[in-house]
């Protein structure tokens, strides 16, 4: 009874992986500029990265492949964000700006009076 | 079954049309580092070919676990083949580049056209 | 079912490889090339080949993606747009595609047990290694031993390629008028990256060195293990300045390990001959021959992940020591 419970689980959460990395792809396509396609590949990388490991650790059960699946997804989630950082300072240092667009708060209809 | 049998092909398929464009990038390209890629993909087609030729169906790595009998193993001749292939592939990258890097210092161009008209 | 996934992968492959080719920027190439070569690592671990997966991926992925970005900051980054025509290099390429791909329909089919390659010398392979040689991974076995002559021919190709490199590198460029004051190389000004990378080098370094002592056990042995350490040791040098990197790690002590990698391999051998035996026979060099071949195989290991180390280590120097032409 206990494995069918832990095998929808890791279903659940392995397709729920896949979907956030969906979700980062078309991200990457569709956004507008570069800061804001950086946002989508890494926070859907990260997430998706927790998500899809814990389901495989559940597939794998008790045992050393659990352990080296762990030492995986935790070299994962260091070098994931420092890459992104890596990779957003270099543009940064190379003369891209971020498009801050605009500052106004106002309503459009006070504009038009 | 007809179907599953031209799927076992496809592996073969895949390694002529990768073979090709990295024989197309070697022959057609002008920049020397575009030639030194296609030769790498060119490469890597090959190693494709072989390391398919080694998978038994119903087989696995070829690590045997002791005491277990009756395994079906994949064949290790063409894995050991292939690991020389790819070290000798990244030597002779470096070597390449090496050229590659001197010949932009001498005629301050990696283009072949520009490099030929320099001569 | 692991089959859709394989021709998935496959499919990707050639996507890559045709963007690879129509990139017109080279940094952009060269990234793709890095993935090109995860996704064939990939393609070989669901063949069942680990080992070759395992270099692949340290190797294609890791070491010839720094080289390849080594030569292209010492050169231009773009690609100049082709004119005139391309018909007879696409109709020759396009033909020969055709020709091979009718010829590939006599191979057998994928996973074909009685195929003419798993007949002659596989299964002997297979049957004597428990008996001669007692280790679990049967290509290290295959590799080491049996067909020792390789692997050596293979080492002193890298030490060629080493050699040729700084011999074809250690010409100085001609000095400008102008001479650029050479910035502090290194990400000095970063705090990140420096963090994270001297967490990770000392792992790096050690799953380098399970990497080799469990080549027999499971996938591994020297090669990979020589790509891992020079890895990680390039981390370290691209994070710090590659001066701080050649204190750590003096070019002699690299070249030191290139050649007495490759001493080491034919001084296994020379000692099996003087010990009785013919070249690279490791049963004499214990009373048990079985200890003796395993004694061998770890001997020559350790000789291929000094060279493949030292080797990779000195490529990179050589190019980043190199300033800029332009």
């Amino acid at each position: 009874m206990i494995d069918i419970i832990l095998d929808i689980l890791s279903w659940i959460l392995l397709l729920l992986g896949g979907a956030c990395v969906l979700i980062g792809g078309i991200g990457g396509l569709r956004l507008p500029n570069f800061y804001a396609r950086i946002h989508a590949a890494s926070l859907t990388d990260s997430m998706g990265n927790i998500l899809i490991f814990s389901g495989i650790m559940l597939q794998a059960g008790l045992s050393l492949a659990t352990l080296k699946l762990f030492a995986i997804m935790v070299f994962l989630l260091l070098t994931g964000p420092t890459a992104t950082y890596a990779l957003a300072n270099a543009a940064l240092l190379s003369g891209l700006k971020p498009d801050v667009g605009s500052a106004s708060d106002e309503p459009q209809e006070n504009k038009l009076k | 079954m007809k179907l599953l049998e031209l799927l076992g092909y496809f592996n073969y398929w895949v390694f002529a049309i990768i073979l090709t464009v990295g024989l197309y990038a070697v022959i057609s390209k002008t920049n020397l580092i575009k030639k030194l890629i296609g030769l790498s993909i060119f490469q890597s087609a090959v190693f494709l070919m072989y390391i398919t030729m080694d998978k038994v169906e119903g087989g696995t790595a070829p690590i045997i676990t002791a005491g277990v009998d009756d395994q079906i193993f994949s064949n290790p001749v063409p894995q050991v083949l292939i690991l020389t292939a790819i070290v000798v592939g990244v030597s002779t990258l470096a070597l390449g580049l090496a050229l590659v890097v001197r010949i932009n210092e001498c005629y301050g161009t990696i283009e072949e056209d520009e490099i030929l008209d320099a001569d | 079912m692991i089959f859709i996934f394989a021709v998935f992968l496959l499919s990707l492959l050639v996507i890559t490889a045709i963007a690879i080719v129509r990139a017109k920027n080279l940094f952009v190439a060269v990234m793709l090339t890095s993935i090109f070569s995860l996704l064939m690592a990939a393609n070989f671990f669901i063949l069942d080949a680990a080992d070759v997966a395992l270099t692949e991926a340290a190797v294609g992925a890791g070491i010839t993606t720094v080289i390849f970005l080594c030569a292209l900051s010492l050169t231009d980054d773009r690609e100049k747009p082709r004119e005139g025509s391309r018909w007879v290099a696409f109709c020759t390429v396009g033909v020969l595609a055709l020709l091979i791909i009718y010829a590939t329909f006599d191979k057998p089919r994928l996973g074909d047990p009685d195929a003419p390659v798993h007949q002659h010398v596989a299964p002997w392979y297979l049957e004597k290694t428990p008996e001669y040689i007692d280790i679990p991974n049967v290509v290290t076995a295959i590799l080491g031993s049996f067909r020792g002559y390789d692997t050596l021919g293979e080492v002193f190709v890298v030490f060629a390629a080493c050699i040729g490199v700084l011999f074809i590198l250690s010409v100085k460029p001609t000095k400008k008028t102008n001479q650029v004051i050479k910035k502090e190389s290194g990400l000095r000004h970063h705090l990140i990256p420096q963090v994270v990378g001297r967490l990770l080098i000392p792992f790096i370094v050690l799953f380098g060195l399970y990497v080799q002592f469990h080549g027999e056990y499971g996938p591994g042995g020297g090669f990979q293990a020589g790509a891992i350490i020079a890895t990680g040791v390039i981390l370290y040098a691209l994070l710090e300045g590659e001066s701080s990197a050649l204190r750590a790690i003096p070019r002699s002590v690299l070249l030191g390990m290139v050649v007495g990698g490759a001493l080491l391999y034919g001084g296994v051998g020379v000692a099996c001959i003087l010990m009785g035996g013919a070249f690279l026979d490791y049963s004499v060099l214990a009373t048990d021959p079985v200890v003796g071949q395993q004694l061998g195989i770890l001997f020559i290991e350790a000789g291929v992940g000094m060279a493949v180390c030292g080797a990779l280590l000195s490529i990179y120097h050589a190019f980043a020591a190199r300033e800029s032409f332009s």
